[in-house]
């Protein structure tokens, strides 16, 4: 099982080196350590081939944002079910958010995520720990303690940080561990009830409306605030046209400050609320045409650093039953290359630009210590992606192996699918047209 | 499909004053009569009628509608729907002798559910029924009182009665449609 | 009248196509039109001693009220009884609905008990249209929160069509809590397919978003104008529809006091009288007298309020038969 695996032909994306050419990576002990232009092959020849042809080979992506449910919710999601999904959607590393059951906002709760992560976990899983003890949103949690049991950072997300003094305090403390804060941006008052995005649709639909002007209170305090401490801040799930010009000339005055953008919000509107159908319901909610421009232009421009999916499994049940009553959230390990390909084929995005947003840039927020991860260099982890750009497919829940079958974008024709996922040198997801020749 | 004309303007004339004749005849108390005719194109027969019989008995005989879309025992399995048309009854018909009007009569499904109506409204004290064609084929043991012309047909042909009033031209016609042509 | 004419121009039969009847967002004025000629015969159906056809003979009607409503549900109650169809009401707040049943199993109880019809009415937008997709049975929407309550449109057309025959070109006026009104939202479409002008009158922290007249971003919503002035708003009206006001909205804070609603939009006699002299001013009930409307215009010969309450039964029926019979599409 220690053989040596070749990926050969296939082209070479890895932004992290500034490399986009065809080409042979040799991946060894479950390390990258051999990478070849054209028809070069490695030094010596004991090793599997993956053929490659005709597909993009790039470092495995990475989800900072992703929802695991376990412990607590475990008929939603685990960490089996939901490493498994993550590794079809071609994620190596994903960072699961800390509202679990209990939330993870202790050292013993944290453990209890990587030994089951490394038992049964299929990719690389990160924990991210509570601001707040509880996620009552009162008091600091214990960040050391968190720090040091592996957190890659702190987020209340599913809540936003309500109080602006814990907030700052949190921007403060952080600090010393040198870890982000994400926020999960919401003036709650403006949004109570709040079913989706407040607008012509929401009028037409007789839905309480969440305005855009609730997310882009709490960014501007935000951005105040790690100005203020000069902390790190993240700005989880940004959804609005306002957030990103926040955003931006928050850059440009050198705040601390980065942002992550979801797949959903980068292509669907509002519209597909039409008819009420909850699997579109999420928070923040789908937005206009105009935002989207705006977030498409703000990852071009790197005000938006990374995409992260949001990955939200809900039971069938949770999900079938009046619009008012239904969970907020998108089921989208599976689906979030498909629908990112639409912008690329739409000539929105480059293909490089999206495997930078997946790859370099969410490694650099997470930092070195679980290794150089979003890169192909040689030495780093071999976590690979490999995906073919232009085949069609449809999407089917019922394939999915999320628990989640939440999603809105059911029948929906996709160009452009993961042909197959490598974690520390292990194939963890391989489509059936893929042929690995023995040696 | 092919069309063969029973009975011309002139036909229908004369069969209408014949039938007029009849009613007249048949009902001593004219002044307790009422013509009730059955949409569509029972009503403005049966307003021609109401015309003949006071052109020759000099009566003056009221004329109502009535629609029997909301009586029919078909309309679970119909696609679609009969536009539900006016149904105008005289004040009461407790005791009247009422003459139903309808142009054809074919299983006697129509006229049951006229039947029907009729009793949801009052108690006449005798109803008859008048009509142009009768076409044979009956599924219900109704007959007519009154019959304008006896037209044998086949299940797969269209007895088909046009109106000066809802059609612009007064004939009747049966019209094949090819199935027939494959013969009995 | 002892004779009615036959007109040659009313087709023999319908192209009915609604299995289920949701929201008037997707009548035709056609079929509007429909609707208000299988009224009339409805209403001669009522106006006899027996109120009885045999139309839906062997249907069973379930009104499914997740709201108290005790006209609305009357008023579906005896349109599906004067048709001879089999009625059984179920209340949600004393069923076991209350103990916890979702909607889409009690959906499956009520088809399992052989329902036909199934009128609802809901608390949160969007219920009919989820139950539509789990139920063979026709779905007929009696208000879903703040979205659409189509029949009580379709009766308010009726009513001013009895009054005023042709629609086009009629200027109406609605006002009151637009936002958290499923008339309104109702009315408003219905209105302008029949091509009616609308205007809307009310405080602006009870107007939705989106709403303004053609060429505005609303691709979505019918084309209106919004005039929050009452007397401006009133000028020259065919038609005056208040809207009840709920006492909680000042409690959420988007009134500052009723007092204040009471002076800026309460309907009174001499607001009234800058509409045109045969407006007919209408209310969907239950009406808060001397609150959106002053007793006196509540009672007054241009009220059509009872007309209105009237007439439902028979629109009732006639989309009952409209809806009976047919396969699902």
């Amino acid at each position: 099982m220690k053989k040596s695996l070749l990926i050969q032909g296939g082209k070479i994306i890895d932004p992290s080196q500034g490399i986009e050419a065809i080409g042979n990576l040799l991946i060894s002990e479950g390390k990258v350590s051999w990478r070849g232009k054209g028809e070069e092959t490695p030094p010596h020849a004991d090793y599997d081939t993956l053929n490659a042809k005709g597909l993009v080979v790039c470092p495995g992506i990475i989800d900072l944002h992703c929802h695991l449910r376990q412990p607590g919710d475990e008929e939603k999601e685990t960490i089996a079910s939901g490493t498994s999904a993550a590794a079809r959607g071609g994620f190596t590393t994903i960072c699961c958010m800390p509202n679990t059951n209990p939330p993870l906002d202790n050292q013993t709760a944290v453990e209890f995520i990587k030994s089951k992560s490394a038992s049964e976990g299929v990719v690389r899983v990160l924990p991210i720990g509570c601001i707040s003890k509880g996620r009552k949103g009162k008091e600091l949690a214990e960040m050391g303690e968190l720090a040091s049991a592996g957190v890659i950072a702190f987020s209340d997300d599913g809540e936003p940080v309500l109080s602006s003094y814990l907030m700052r305090q949190a921007l403060d403390y952080s600090h010393a561990f040198d870890l982000p804060i994400i926020d999960h941006c919401e003036d709650k008052t403006l949004t109570e009830g709040g079913q989706m995005n407040e607008g012509v649709i929401s009028t037409r639909l007789g839905l309480r409306g969440i305005p855009n002007a609730a997310e882009e209170i709490m960014v501007a305090r935000d951005l105040a605030l790690a100005q203020l401490t000069g902390g790190r801040l993240h700005i989880a799930h940004v959804s609005t046209e306002g957030s990103v010009e926040l955003i931006r000339r928050a850059k440009e005055k050198g705040i601390k400050v980065t942002a992550e953008v979801t797949p959903h919000h980068l292509t669907l509107t509002e519209e597909k609320i039409l008819g009420y159908d909850t699997n579109a319901k999420v928070n923040p909610p789908l937005r206009t045409k105009r935002d989207i421009k705006a977030l498409i232009q703000g990852l071009k421009d790197n005000t938006i650093d990374i995409i992260a999916t949001d990955h939200a499994p809900h039971t069938e049940a949770d999900k079938l039953c009046e619009f008012d009553l239904a969970p907020f959230g998108i089921s989208g390990f599976e689906t979030a290359l498909g629908s990112l390909m639409s912008l690329v084929h739409g000539g929105e995005l480059s293909l490089v630009t999206l495997i930078n947003k997946l790859t370099h840039e969410p490694a650099k927020i997470i930092g070195n210590r679980y290794g150089s991860l979003g890169t192909l260099v040689t030495g780093a982890p071999a976590d690979v992606t490999i995906l073919d750009p232009n085949l069609e497919w449809v999407v089917e829940p019922k394939a999915f192996a999320s628990k989640g079958r939440n999603t809105p974008l059911t029948g929906e024709r996709f160009r452009g699918r993961v042909m197959a996922t490598i974690y520390q040198g292990k194939l963890v997801y391989k489509d059936d047209s893929i042929k690995v020749k023995e040696s | 499909m092919s069309k063969k004309v029973i009975m011309t303007e002139e036909d229908i004339k004369r069969t209408l004053a014949r039938i007029a004749h009849e009613i007249i005849e048949q009902n001593e108390l004219l002044k307790e009569l009422i013509l009730v005719g059955v949409h569509t194109r029972g009503v403005p027969l049966a307003k021609r009628l109401a015309a003949n019989i006071e052109g020759f008995a000099k009566v003056k005989i009221p004329v109502d509608t009535l629609d029997i879309s909301l009586y029919r025992d078909d309309l679970s399995s119909l696609e679609l729907k009969p536009v539900v048309k006016l149904t105008d009854i005289t004040a009461t018909i407790d005791g009247k002798s009422i003459v139903l009007v309808d142009d054809v009569l074919y299983t006697g499904r129509s006229i049951r559910a006229a039947m029907d109506a009729l009793t949801d409204l009052g108690r006449p004290r005798l109803i008859q029924l008048a009509v142009l064609v009768d076409r044979g084929h009956r599924e219900l043991p109704i007959r007519a009182d009154y019959v304008g012309k006896n037209i044998p047909s086949s299940r797969h042909e269209e007895i088909k009665v046009q109106l000066k009033e809802t059609d612009g031209v007064d004939e009747v016609a049966i019209v094949s449609t090819p199935v027939a042509k494959e013969g009995r | 009248m002892r004779t009615t004419q036959v007109k040659p121009k009313v087709p023999e039969t319908t192209v009915w196509q609604h299995h289920h009847i949701l929201d008037i967002d997707d009548f035709t004025r056609e079929e509007i039109e429909l609707v208000f000629h299988t009224t009339k015969a409805m209403k001669e159906v009522l106006s006899r001693p027996i109120k009885r056809v045999p139309t839906l003979r062997g249907k069973t009607l379930i009104n499914l009220f997740y709201e108290p409503s005790t006209r609305t549900r009357l008023s579906f109650e005896l349109a599906a009884k004067y048709l001879s169809a089999d009625v059984a009401n179920l209340n949600a707040s004393v069923s076991s609905v209350a103990k916890g049943e979702s909607l889409v199993d009690t959906l499956g109880t009520l088809q399992a008990l052989g329902a036909d019809i199934v009128v609802m009415r809901h608390p949160h937008s969007g219920a009919p249209y989820i139950a539509a997709r789990h139920i063979e049975a026709s779905i007929v929407n009696a208000g879903d929160g703040w979205h659409a309550h189509p029949t009580q449109a379709l009766l308010d057309l009726y009513t001013i069509y009895e009054h005023k025959q042709n629609l086009k070109g009629l200027k109406a006026v609605i006002i009151g809590d637009i936002m958290h009104s499923r008339v309104a939202r109702s009315n408003m479409w219905g209105l302008t397919t029949m091509g009616v002008e609308v205007t809307l009158c009310c405080p602006p922290t009870l107007l939705p978003l989106g709403l303004g007249p053609i060429g505005l971003d609303n691709k979505e919503l019918p084309p209106v104008k919004i005039e929050p002035n009452i007397e401006l708003a009133l000028d020259g009206a065919d038609m005056v529809m208040t809207l009840r006001l709920q006492r909680e909205r000042q409690k959420s804070g988007l009134l500052p006091s009723i007092r204040e609603y009471i002076n800026l939009y309460q309907l009174t006699e001499a607001r009234l009288a800058q509409a045109k002299p045969d407006a007919l001013v209408f209310h969907p009930g239950p009406v808060n007298e001397g609150v959106e409307i002053s007793p006196a215009v509540a009672h007054g010969k241009q009220s059509v309020i009872n007309e209105q309450v009237a007439n439902g039964v028979a629109v009732r029926m006639a989309l009952l038969y409209l809806l009976s019979g047919s396969q699902k599409q």
